[in-house]
């Protein structure tokens, strides 16, 4: 009699168990790819990149990418790429690769010296977006770290329409330039043209200004 | 579509309305009696069928209870079987200690006794008495003095001789003295043992009447559950209760504890299967900790049960002594080498906490503080890691006394809900029946109007056709109704006599009818 009892208890706990796990979809890993503007006086704000990019470090987990590019005249390049990592699952290897991703970081912040003539910004983008579905990430984000002003080279063609569909793209720290203090317009139109071109990209558009509000930046897992 | 069918009458509403009303009244006065007996019957029907089920929800609740009658006295009966053989094994163990050495015992206090005896004898041995010349001496003592000095030294010469040997004597009385005194003082260890050998009887004796005393109650109480008395049927149950609440209380103690050992062990195991990977909506390092958990207290079941402490096992229980020796070791190994892994992982997550620290300290931007006396946390860690799978083991006592108290408490909770179940099924019918009784009076003072006309011109026709010695007609009225449907069916309503020994259901069923007639 016991162990009928005993079993039907045990039977009862291993279907709820089952039940509680089939109802819900499994949590995917997050990849993240950071820009970061190395054009003209915007390379003035890279300790501001260096602290997002701590932040980062610091909520991404196991199994989680993180890339690092900067935007320069062509960005569209896979040596624009400054670090790129998958974080191992055992929490103490990706401990290590952060430390790692860290001091790469570190080091490219102290080689700059001078901006870059130009700013291409959706050849990074278009090298982001590669870059994360290549990973198959449940959760995509692009940050880009820049004043949204592109200045392409000449010959370069970027005018044609770019494919982000499922990626969370999020303007940080998007100064104003002189001419925007001139006619504020500019300023907004230039968002509102990045705005329409990532969301007819099939992508997601948010802009954050304010670096002290960075709990906002990625969905917590 | 409303005011159309209202104004169809008249263009005026008051007309219109008041000609509805009247057409309504005189439908409602027209349908009265199918009306009522339409209402009444409802009302009996629902009133019938609420008693029925309330009947049949009742006979399943006093099955539940002899059914829970049944199990508690089942185990109740068990319960103290073991508990009269467990006394009769202590009486046996007394009996086998103390009582099977009684012969000796016997024989030593005989011994003990023969000594004293020889003892006393030896002691009561009179001593040399001094011899009767004496009184010669005393005599020559008293003597006046002589002047014949040669008799005069006789006699000092007999004086000495005598005082000697009465010195002589004096000294051998006052050995013989000594020599008993030795005797009785020699005594006294033989009467301290034979205290102690005593006592020791008298403690034996003792303990074997109180553990009889605890068998007569036992007996008692296990002749009343063979008779299936109440009072021992719900002094098991309140017993069981008892039990239920505090095997609760000791297994919420547990669960927590099991909460702390999870705490310890969910994020290092992040290491062994991986800190990413889900299994539903759960990380698989937290389900691999808990199973880790849940294999421990499994281990810690089947420990105990081959130790025979619990008994939820009947497979363990009857295995014989060898195989079971050898179930409790390879058990305890088992226990023993997850207490070993759970320490090693409780000192790898001090170890991740301390790495994770110093990466957070580093990406903000600070330096790293060595804190002092780390070693006692991490220590500390670890021995909650190796002691806490050993404390999770027991819970299979509390965990038996839960599982064994439920099924009273569960028993004791289906009965309350179908006593509430047939009694909120009699209120609904009594009520429904009672509901239709004032639809019924609702309804004749819907159509009073009319009625008190026809009551009038029953009068009138009454009164012209009356006879003398004719009863008179009475008028229609909600009060005879009854006697209406009678004429109608031409059947005779049946006369209710109050049957002798009726159940106190019906009794019931009958005030919750509000005076059914």
């Amino acid at each position: 009699m016991n162990n009928r009892i005993i079993m039907k208890i045990g039977l009862t706990l291993l279907l709820t168990t089952a039940l509680i796990a089939c109802s819900q979809n499994t949590p995917s890993n997050r990849a993240v790819y950071l820009l970061i503007d190395t054009s003209g006086t915007y390379a003035e704000e890279l300790s501001k990149a260096q602290a997002i990019l701590n932040y980062l470090l610091g909520t991404l987990d196991s199994g989680d990418s993180i890339a690092a590019a900067r935007i320069d005249s062509g960005s569209f390049s896979e040596k624009d790429i400054i670090a790129k990592m998958t974080f191992d699952l055992r929490p103490s290897m990706a401990n290590s690769q952060k430390r790692q991703f860290k001091s790469r970081m570190d080091r490219f912040v102290d080689r700059i010296r001078y901006g870059s003539a130009h700013t291409d910004i959706t050849g990074g983008v278009l090298q982001a977006a590669e870059y994360l579905n290549e990973t198959g990430a449940g959760e995509k984000y692009i940050l880009v770290f820049s004043d949204l002003e592109e200045d392409l080279k000449r010959g370069h063609i970027r005018n044609f329409p770019i494919t982000l569909s499922g990626i969370h793209v999020v303007a940080l720290n998007v100064t104003k330039l002189r001419t925007d203090n001139i006619d504020p317009r500019d300023y907004l139109n230039r968002l509102a043209a990045w705005q329409q071109r990532v969301i007819d990209g099939g992508g997601d558009w948010r802009v954050v200004n304010d670096l002290d509000r960075l709990d906002t930046l990625i969905a917590a897992r | 579509m409303f005011s159309d069918l209202l104004m169809i009458w008249s263009d005026q509403p008051g007309i219109s309305l008041g000609i509805w009303l009247v057409v309504l009244i005189t439908v409602l006065y027209l349908a009265r009696l199918p009306a009522h007996q339409m209402l009444i019957s409802t009302g009996r029907m629902v009133y019938r069928f609420m008693r029925s089920a309330s009947r049949a929800f009742t006979k399943i609740e006093r099955q539940a209870i002899n059914r829970n009658k049944e199990v508690i006295l089942a185990q109740g009966r068990e319960a103290t079987e073991k508990v009269i053989e467990r006394e009769f094994t202590r009486v046996s163990e007394i009996v086998a200690k103390d009582l099977s050495r009684y012969p000796v015992l016997h024989r030593k206090l005989s011994d003990v006794i023969d000594q004293l005896e020889k003892d006393y004898e030896s002691s009561t041995d009179t001593p040399p008495l001094p011899p009767e010349w004496l009184s010669v001496v005393q005599t020559i003592s008293e003597l006046p003095k002589q002047s014949d000095p040669l008799v005069s030294d006789i006699l000092e010469n007999i004086k000495e001789k005598v005082g000697k040997a009465h010195e002589e004597t004096l000294k051998a009385y006052q050995k013989a003295t000594g020599e008993r005194h030795d005797i009785l003082a020699s005594m006294q260890p033989n009467w301290r043992s034979l205290s102690g050998k005593m006592d020791k009887a008298q403690t034996a004796v003792s303990i074997s009447q109180e553990r009889a005393e605890a068998i007569d109650r036992h007996m008692e109480m296990y002749k009343a559950i063979r008779d299936g008395e109440d009072k021992a049927a719900r002094a098991l149950t309140a017993s069981s209760l008892t039990q239920f609440f505090i095997a609760g209380l000791v297994l919420f103690v547990a669960a927590m504890g099991g909460l702390i050992n999870f705490q310890l062990i969910a994020m290092p195991m992040s290491e062994m299967v991986g800190g990413s990977s889900y299994i539903g909506s759960l990380k698989t390092s937290n389900i691999a900790a808990l199973v880790i958990i849940l294999i421990e207290i499994a281990m810690g079941l089947f420990l105990l049960e081959s130790l025979r402490i619990t008994k939820l096992f009947s497979v363990i229980g009857h295995m014989d002594d060898k195989m079971r020796k050898r179930m409790m070791l390879i058990t305890f190994s088992i226990l023993f080498i997850l207490a070993c892994i759970e320490a090693s992982l409780a000192y790898m997550r001090d170890l991740l906490a301390l790495d994770r620290e110093v990466l957070k300290q580093s990406l903000i931007g600070s330096s790293v503080l060595e804190a002092e006396f780390r070693w006692i946390p991490s220590i500390g860690q670890m021995v909650m890691g190796f002691v806490l799978p050993f404390a999770l083991s027991f819970v299979a006592i509390p965990l038996e006394s839960f599982i064994h108290s439920s099924r009273t408490v569960l028993g004791v909770i289906s009965v309350a809900v179908l006593r509430v179940i047939a009694i909120a099924l009699r209120l609904i019918g009594g009520t429904a029946n009672q509901l239709c009784k004032i639809a019924v009076y609702l309804y004749d003072m819907v159509i009073s109007v009319p009625l008190a006309i026809e009551k009038l011109i029953r009068h009138v026709i009454g009164s012209r056709t009356r006879e003398p010695g004719k009863q008179k007609t009475e008028p229609a009225s909600a009060e005879n109704s009854k006697a209406m449907y009678v004429d109608e069916t031409g059947k005779k309503p049946a006369k209710k006599t109050a049957r002798k020994g009726r159940r106190d259901t019906e009794l019931l069923d009958d005030d919750l009818a509000f005076g059914k007639s």
